[in-house]
């Protein structure tokens, strides 16, 4: 069995840029696009997924682990976010019955 | 031949001399962080108790003085300023000089503390007061234990910075107020003088520590060298602050708007006395500037007999004691100008102890008459406070210079070395002592004797002082009595005690000149004539006060009756503050309005209050960016970050 980086470096660099860098617009277009925070929360995650695996792609052909530790932050400060932005998404659906977000509307000065 | 005054080689030496400035200190802290908290009685006691216990030190050292051989000493506390070529020790200097300073300003301060727990037992500032009449004892202590100018200085500003709280003590009367700050901005006017002294000094010599100072002095300069000169002009510039000369003097009648015991203590027993102690203790420096002597005593004569004018007619009782204060501080300068240094200091002591009787006495008469200081408003106040009375009129006898009281050896020591130095000085010294005479015994004739006529509710209020009052009265009754004999005339006693022992203070200014310092005995039948024609001018001078006022009951007139020119021009003091504020005031002020309203209204505010209303307008303009929309806020944050990889990619 070979190891993990070998399997990675199996498949051109060319193509996780690609894959990633469709996975980020993805997750832009998401953004931009949809009104639910939910989706939009899910869209964040997909940018943020597509940086890990060009951060891991970039660790196996370079033979640099720091890419990976990298990644590994990127999930610790991700599934924090996580916790405090459904926790917010949560009140906001109390309090509207909706997680539309121009009905937020108000936060203005 | 070198001579250092070497450190004290004694431990219990430093921790007595450190403890002496510190127990007032210690005073001021409790009292200034517990004022209103303490009880009345705590803070009086902790006032009192502190200024005690420094002046039983001051006596141990003194006692002490001998065992250790009559040597000057001093003690290290530690390095305060160390920097380059500059060296400034915090540190004290015993000598003969400091020993009776701090005799003097300890023990009559001891006097004036506990009668002020007396005087002011009804004020609710009770604790702030006493903290801040400790604070002048610290200060004043400073001044005169230091052992460099820098050290003296501190003390020199920070008796300033108590005078002005004190006199400024009932905060809530405007006018107290003013001549509080007036107080203080004249004082500087000195400082600067003394600052600048202090700075030749060290360029000069290279040192600001007195031993160091004085042994360069005493080598290095000539007589009149123009240095020295410009140095001990400078120094003369501050005394005249503190002290209260011409032409600065304006302060110290209107310094009597603080309560009466501050009156005594500070503007007249010693810290204006701290310019005469400065004086002596740059002895070595005025010996070699003869120039400046005669300056300082031609200052010192004129501000005795024009102050003594101007108390001729005074109605208020302290501006009398004030103008008289101003006059005998005149005396003392003139003695320093001919070089009768320790007559000076001698006419310091005598004088601290008769002013602050005499102060102190005004004190129990306007306690007495609740707060009236009109002496047209008082008269026959005899009966009703005899203690008072009695003590008052010894005060008054010493300061008019009848034997055997204090103010008569001291004056008399000092009019004959005047005599010797010049006759013309002489007799117009014998006329500032005629005045003073007969103003004091106007003052006691109008206050004390003939009917009352105050109003009748005074009258029924009249009544004797406590004993805590009346105790430091009679204490310094008897000083200024007895004080004289420290110093007695060479036609009686060959030994004069203060004078001997002040001897070693000049030692080094008599090796430098020793012209200066050749003793110039006169005769004992001049001695006699001297003293029988100031005894004689001073008692003319009585018996005139008596036949105007005591026999006549004259009464001075009422504000605003018609006076002839020459006496309304010295009821108005001369007009000298009215021509001070039209040179100096008002000019400065007009300039401050001119600057006030063209460049801060015209440039500065515009400025300012531009910076302000840009802001706020930008805002005003931005803050619909802000829509509340979140989704073009995420529009706006992704192009924002493409617009920031755009450029980082450019360059």
């Amino acid at each position: 069995m070979n190891d993990i980086p070998e399997v990675i470096r199996t498949i051109p660099l060319n193509y996780y840029l690609y894959f990633s860098t469709a996975l980020f617009c993805i997750g832009i277009i998401g953004v931009l696009t949809r009104r639910n925070a939910i989706i939009i929360f899910m869209c964040i995650e997909l940018m943020l997924n597509s940086v890990n695996l060009l951060l891991t792609a970039f660790s196996s052909y370079r033979s640099d682990p720091n890419g990976q530790i990298f990644v590994f932050f990127i999930m610790a400060v991700a599934a924090a976010e996580v916790a405090v932005g459904l926790a917010i998404i949560v009140m906001i659906y109390r309090n509207v019955r909706s997680t539309d977000i121009n009905i937020l509307n108000k936060l203005k000065w | 031949m070198q001579e250092f005054i070497l450190p004290a080689n004694n431990a219990e030496m430093t921790w007595v001399c450190l403890l002496i400035p510190l127990l007032p200190l210690i005073g001021f802290l409790i009292n200034g962080l517990g004022n209103r908290k303490l009880p009345k009685g705590l803070a009086g006691l902790v006032g009192c108790a502190t200024v005690i216990g420094s002046f039983l030190l001051s006596l141990y050292l003194f006692f002490g003085f001998e065992g250790y051989g009559n040597r000057p000493y001093t003690t290290d506390i530690f390095n305060w300023i160390h920097v380059g070529a500059l060296r400034i020790p915090f540190s004290f200097q015993i000598d003969q000089l400091s020993l009776i300073m701090l005799l003097l300003v300890t023990g009559v301060g001891s006097v004036i503390h506990i009668y002020s727990a007396g005087y002011m037992s009804h004020d609710e500032n009770f604790g702030k007061f006493f903290s801040f009449l400790n604070l002048f004892v610290f200060s004043m202590l400073l001044l005169v234990m230091g052992s460099n100018y820098v050290m003296m200085f501190v003390g020199w500003e920070g008796v300033g910075l108590c005078s002005y709280l004190l006199i400024g003590f009932w905060n809530k009367v405007t006018p107290y107020n003013n001549a509080a700050k007036k107080a203080f901005i004249i004082n500087r006017i000195g400082d600067l003088g003394f600052l600048l002294g202090i700075f030749l000094i060290f360029q000069t010599y290279g040192s600001v520590v007195y031993g160091e100072v004085f042994n360069q002095a005493s080598q290095l300069s000539e007589v009149n060298d123009g240095v020295v000169v410009a140095i001990t002009l400078l120094l003369f510039v501050g005394a005249m602050g503190k002290s209260a000369q011409l032409p600065l003097y304006t302060w110290l009648p209107d310094a009597m708007a603080g309560p009466t015991p501050v009156s005594a203590l500070i503007h007249a027993a010693t810290m204006v006395t701290a310019g005469i102690y400065m004086v002596i203790r740059s002895n070595v420096l005025y010996t070699l500037a003869p120039d400046t002597l005669e300056i300082v005593a031609i200052i010192g004569l004129a501000t005795a007999l024009f102050a003594a004018t101007i108390g001729l007619f005074q109605n208020d009782i302290k501006k009398v004691l004030a103008y008289s204060t101003v006059s005998q501080l005149g005396y003392m300068f003139l003695a320093l100008g001919v070089m009768a240094y320790s007559s000076s200091l001698f006419h310091v002591l005598t004088h601290a102890f008769f002013k602050a009787l005499l102060f102190l006495g005004a004190g129990s008469v306007i306690h007495a008459m609740s707060g009236e200081q009109d002496l047209r408003k008082m008269g026959g106040l005899k009966k009703a406070l005899p203690v008072t009375f009695i003590t008052f009129l010894i005060g008054t006898l010493a300061i008019s210079g009848i034997p055997p009281f204090a103010g008569f050896f001291s004056k008399d020591e000092l009019l004959a070395h005047v005599f010797v130095h010049s006759k013309v000085m002489w007799a117009f010294g014998l006329l500032t002592s005629f005045m003073t005479a007969f103003y004091m015994f106007r003052l006691l004739y109008l206050a004390f004797y003939g009917n009352f006529r105050g109003t009748e509710e005074q009258r029924h209020h009249l009544h004797e002082s406590p004993a805590v009052m009346t105790i430091p009265l009679i204490i310094l009754a008897i000083l200024s009595t007895i004080g004289g004999f420290m110093g007695l005339p060479p036609v009686f006693s060959e030994n004069h005690m203060l004078g001997n022992f002040l001897s070693p203070v000049y030692e080094l200014a008599r090796r430098a000149v020793p012209s200066a310092f050749e003793a110039h005995h006169l005769s004992h039948s001049t001695e006699y004539m001297l003293m029988a024609v100031s005894v004689g001018v001073a008692v003319v001078a009585i018996i005139l006060a008596y036949f105007i006022y005591g026999k006549k009951r004259t009464v001075p007139a009422e504000e605003g009756a018609a006076l002839s020119p020459l006496h309304k021009l010295v009821y108005n003091k001369y007009y000298v503050d009215e021509f001070y504020n039209g040179l100096f005031v008002k000019p400065v002020m007009g300039l401050s309005t001119g600057l006030y309203r063209f460049v801060e209204k015209g440039i500065i505010d515009p400025i300012v209050n531009g910076f302000g209303k840009a802001t706020l307008g930008g805002g005003r303009s931005l803050r619909y960016v802000q829509s509340g929309a979140t989704g073009s806020y995420l529009l706006l944050m992704v192009l924002g970050i493409a617009l920031i990889l755009l450029l980082n990619f450019i360059n």
